[in-house]
């Protein structure tokens, strides 16, 4: 998107806000949040374009309050003002005729505060038409397959006690698997602002070398119970879990919580493993669908310990607790494991004998109420013996409490820690990531 | 919209081969209610165009907000730029065969408009709901919801198609929590979201409504004290509303033809079946017949065209246990070289479509639920899915179940709680002992099949009868 459009899009999104102010009743409140994009998509397999294209899309969700009551109409946004103003009015007036409508909602929360907050993250991405090259020159003698998803992504927000918000970031992520003739394969991201042709030759000429160990035949393990290394972004899958049914301070007074057992302290963690959410990376915004900011850092685990739910203020209000500025489904936006003492190279000579995992796939809650998580293993995982890779894995699934691998079965985290971005494009490009560290845990089980 | 359509695409200034639009208006709804207090209710309006253009052989896209003829113009420069910029790359030379001109309608069939009742009245319909789920003091939550979704879309291409399709369709979900001290159970109606088809307000009440929805208040406080599902291997039966899980995970997405290609290693994975299986693999035992069809009244993804115009009918992908054919679309046939079916979809204009399940249904044969369980010595039966998980080639499956009964000489005897299985998928459909009949066949659905890079959530609806799988491991929950 070029800067002029940005900047139109950002005058249109303020005159829409101010013109609901003018619009709106005296015992009426409104919040306003924004989502828009342009962004390419391009598709890969075997070194080939499989599909390409952009999207230009950008929706508002306005949300009207009165009486106790509540309800919203999402529409699209466009930047073209007499059409976005007549979608915001008709949806204005139909909120209206709705509310009377409505039981009355006792943890309401209206807008209140008086947080604003400007960032527009400028990139240096490649242009619409060089993607393709860009990316296959690289790659065109391996068996490359994946995504490029790039450009800008807008997150805005305003609303009726004055609060106003935006965030625009130009971005790419770059989501590959090279595969062996086997069917074995190498995951990778690469990702950020700016396109760095040298990095992303090395990021590739990194992958080729575990792409050979994956050549050697694949050693099909009984299931049973193994010491096992996650490598960082087999830790970020893991993480993501406790976003669903975990963290929740409603999932936990609902009794809904993967994590209900150690808010309760009947259970507690490693302590050596702690999380935080920090948002001082800079990659998400800190505001909420209240247009409340977060703090910088808030520490969720420390040391095996549950320090802090995630708290919104509706869920504050319903079960008298203090708010902490999470997002409306109280999940992690930017968490952070915090690293341990295992170094690089004492990884392979500490796990001895088991499996180093690269990635996983598919996690459930096997049984929420302890913890358990179900999966498989994916992408270059290894047997090791002797502190030496010995052949890729058939896959294995496994199921396992995390009250276990980060508890009682936790041996150490890595010194250094990895950024997973967020590459999902569920109705529009995700932002963020996570920064994890790998992880050694003994008796890990893997069942089939 | 046909005009403002078809005049847009006349007044392209581009060279292209072909040029298509899909047009895509939607309004959703949304209302929910926990223990009797309103949580969400809201409406969505959505609207847009997804312009393809082929140059060369290789098609490009753009997807556009506005259907202004400004934006709807610069879309398709931006598509056939696109096309351009791939040409050199392009996995396969595709043709107006793959975009073959197509006329007609589609209309979902329904007896009450989505407005035959207030938001006021909907949400005391859940209010009611929620305070009928509560009929023990354990219940500490209750939900109920309900969503509409109208669809309308026109298709419209340079080699003369016209496409319209509208869909209605409705989902309704309710569920209750049950507590004592540390033991929590869950139970809903037919697991998460399990309850969508197409058609109108009429859906909302569905027969037996109360009955049901006690009923379902009563299991979660009855699983509390039930027993844990046994560690052994056992026959195990399955509800159609997990039939509607196992068909969805274990036969639809390794039966898709773009997975076999390769297209989605990236993201869902690759399957364990090949080309070279189709019209020669025993899928599973000769009971096993699963059809495609896209005609069913109400199934929650019937429709008449594809989103690249090709038109839908019913084909067996499963007969007699071997395998016929495959999920693949016009431009994954073309690719692979063997049968598909019309099931190029996309989830909204803001995205290509790709190959996607659509209804897949096991069909059914002659045995009732009683004939099925009297006939068991030992065994579990399960209902209600509540966990999943399989792996990147559709082999290795983990599934949990809400709610189970052991099957003790031939009767169903003990509730059991925490019930789940795990099985190799070939291993699994070759177990199938016996396929109930079409009193038992029951259909489900779910908006949430989640494929594609970029990625896209689908609508894929499923029936089963109950079938029977012999020598299966099941298994109950941690401590």
């Amino acid at each position: 998107m070029k800067i002029e459009e940005l900047s139109a899009l950002e005058v249109s999104f303020n005159r829409l806000i101010e013109t609901l102010l003018i619009k709106k009743a005296e015992n009426e409140q409104f919040t306003v949040k924004l989502s828009s994009e342009r962004s390419q998509f391009t598709r890969f397999n075997h070194a080939k374009v499989r599909q390409t294209g952009c999207v230009a899309d950008g929706w508002i969700e306005l949300t009207l309050m009165s009486d106790q009551r509540s309800s919203v109409r999402q529409f699209p946004f466009t930047g073209n003002w007499d059409l976005d103003w007549q979608l915001a009015y008709s949806a204005l007036q139909e909120l209206r005729d709705e509310l009377i409508l409505l039981p009355i909602d006792p943890y309401l929360v209206l807008p209140s505060g008086t947080n604003t907050s400007r960032e527009v993250h400028s990139g240096n991405l490649l242009a619409e038409e060089a993607v393709v090259s860009s990316v296959l020159e690289q790659v065109n003698e391996l068996d490359f397959t994946g995504i490029y998803a790039g450009g800008i992504v807008i997150k805005g927000y305003g609303d009726s006690s004055g609060q106003k918000h935006w965030f625009a970031t130009d971005s790419f992520t770059l989501d590959y698997s090279l595969f062996s003739a086997s069917g074995q394969a190498v995951k990778g991201t690469f990702a950020g602002s700016d396109w760095n042709k040298s990095a992303y030759i090395a990021k590739i000429s990194e992958a080729k070398k575990q792409l050979e160990l994956l050549a050697r035949p694949c050693k099909e393990l009984p299931r049973g119970q193994y010491k096992t290394y996650f490598a960082p972004a087999a830790v970020a899958d893991l993480l993501v879990m406790l976003s669903w049914g975990a963290i929740s301070e409603a999932d936990i007074q609902q009794g809904n919580s993967a994590l209900a057992a150690l808010s309760r302290q009947e259970k507690q963690l490693s302590p050596v493993f702690s999380l935080k959410e920090n948002f001082q990376r800079g990659l998400v915004p800190r505001f909420n669908e209240l247009g409340e900011m977060a703090a910088p850092e808030l520490p969720v685990i420390e040391k095996g310990l549950l320090v802090n739910t995630l708290v919104n203020s509706r869920t504050a209000k319903e079960y008298q607790k203090t708010a902490n500025g999470a997002n409306g489904s109280e999940t992690l936006r930017a968490p952070e494991i915090s690293s341990g003492n295992l170094v690089f190279e004492q990884i392979l000579p500490r796990l001895d004998t088991g499996l180093y995992l690269s990635n996983l796939h598919y996690l459930n809650w096997s049984d929420r109420q302890t913890g358990r998580i179900t999966g498989m293993t994916r992408y270059a995982c290894f047997w090791v013996e002797n502190g030496e890779i010995i052949a890729p894995i058939e896959n294995l699934r496994f199921d396992e409490s995390l009250y276990r691998f980060w508890g009682e079965n936790l041996v150490d985290l890595t010194d250094f820690q990895e950024f997973i971005p967020e590459v999902g494009t569920y109705d529009s490009r995700q932002l963020g990531g996570s920064l994890v560290p790998g992880m050694l845990v003994k008796d890990f089980t893997y069942t089939l | 919209m046909w005009s403002e359509l078809k005049k847009a695409i006349a007044s392209f200034d581009i060279p292209a081969d072909w040029i298509g639009i899909r047009a895509v208006k939607e309004t959703s709804t949304s209302r929910s209610v926990r223990d009797g207090l309103p949580q969400a209710n809201g409406k969505s309006f959505t609207i847009g165009a997804m312009l393809e253009v082929l140059v060369n052989g290789c098609l490009g896209y753009a997807a556009t907000n506005s259907l202004e003829p400004s934006s709807l113009q610069a879309a398709a420069q931006t598509a056939y730029k696109q096309a351009l910029a791939a040409s050199e790359w392009w996995i396969h030379p595709f043709g107006e065969s793959e975009r073959p001109k197509v006329v007609g309608e589609y209309k979902s069939p329904f007896l009450e408009p989505f407005d035959a009742l207030s938001p006021g009245e909907i949400n005391d319909l859940l209010v009611r709901i929620c305070q009928t789920l509560k009929v023990d003091d354990k219940i500490v939550q209750t939900i109920a919801g309900a969503s509409t979704i109208e669809r309308e879309s026109w298709f419209v291409s340079s080699n003369g198609s016209e496409v319209y399709q509208k869909i209605l369709s409705i989902a309704t979900h309710y569920g209750a929590t049950a507590q004592d001290g540390s033991i929590v159970q869950q139970r809903s109606n037919n697991g998460s979201q399990a309850n969508c088809y197409q058609g109108g307000l009429e859906l909302l009440k569905q027969e037996n409504l109360w009955h049901r929805v006690r009923q379902i208040g009563e299991q979660a406080v009855e699983l509390l004290t039930a027993e844990e599902c046994p560690t052994t291997r056992t026959n195990l039966v399955l509800a159609p509303d997990q039939m509607m899980l196992q068909i969805h995970e274990s036969v639809g997405h390794p039966l898709e033809i773009d997975r076999i290609l390769g297209d989605e290693r990236n993201y869902a994975g690759g399957s364990f079946v090949n080309k070279s299986d189709f019209g020669n693999l025993v899928y599973g035992s000769p009971l096993m017949n699963i059809t495609f069809d896209p005609t069913v009244a109400g199934e929650f993804a019937s429709y008449g065209f594809d989103d690249t115009g090709a038109v839908a009918t019913r084909e067996y992908l499963v007969k007699e246990g071997v395998l016929q054919r495959g999920l693949g679309s016009l431009e994954s046939q073309a690719r692979a070289g063997v049968s598909g079916v019309a099931c190029a979809r996309a989830s909204s204009w803001n995205r290509p479509a790709i190959d996607r399940m659509g209804n897949l249904n096991l069909e059914p044969l002659n045995a009732s639920f009683e004939d099925i369980i009297s006939g068991i010595e030992h065994g579990v039966y399960m209902e209600s899915n509540r966990s999943w998980s399989i792996d990147d080639r559709r082999y290795k499956f983990q599934f949990g179940c809400e709610y189970a009964k052991l099957i003790e000489n031939g009767k169903l005897t003990k509730t059991l709680r925490n019930p789940n299985y795990r099985a190799t998928t070939p291993e699994f459909w070759h177990s199938l002992i016996q396929v109930g009949n079409a009193e038992n066949w029951q259909m489900y659905g779910t908006p949430y099949c989640g494929k594609g890079e970029p990625n896209q959530a689908i609508w894929v609806g499923h029936g089963s009868p109950v079938c029977v799988f012999a020598n299966v491991e099941v298994f109950g929950g941690g401590s």
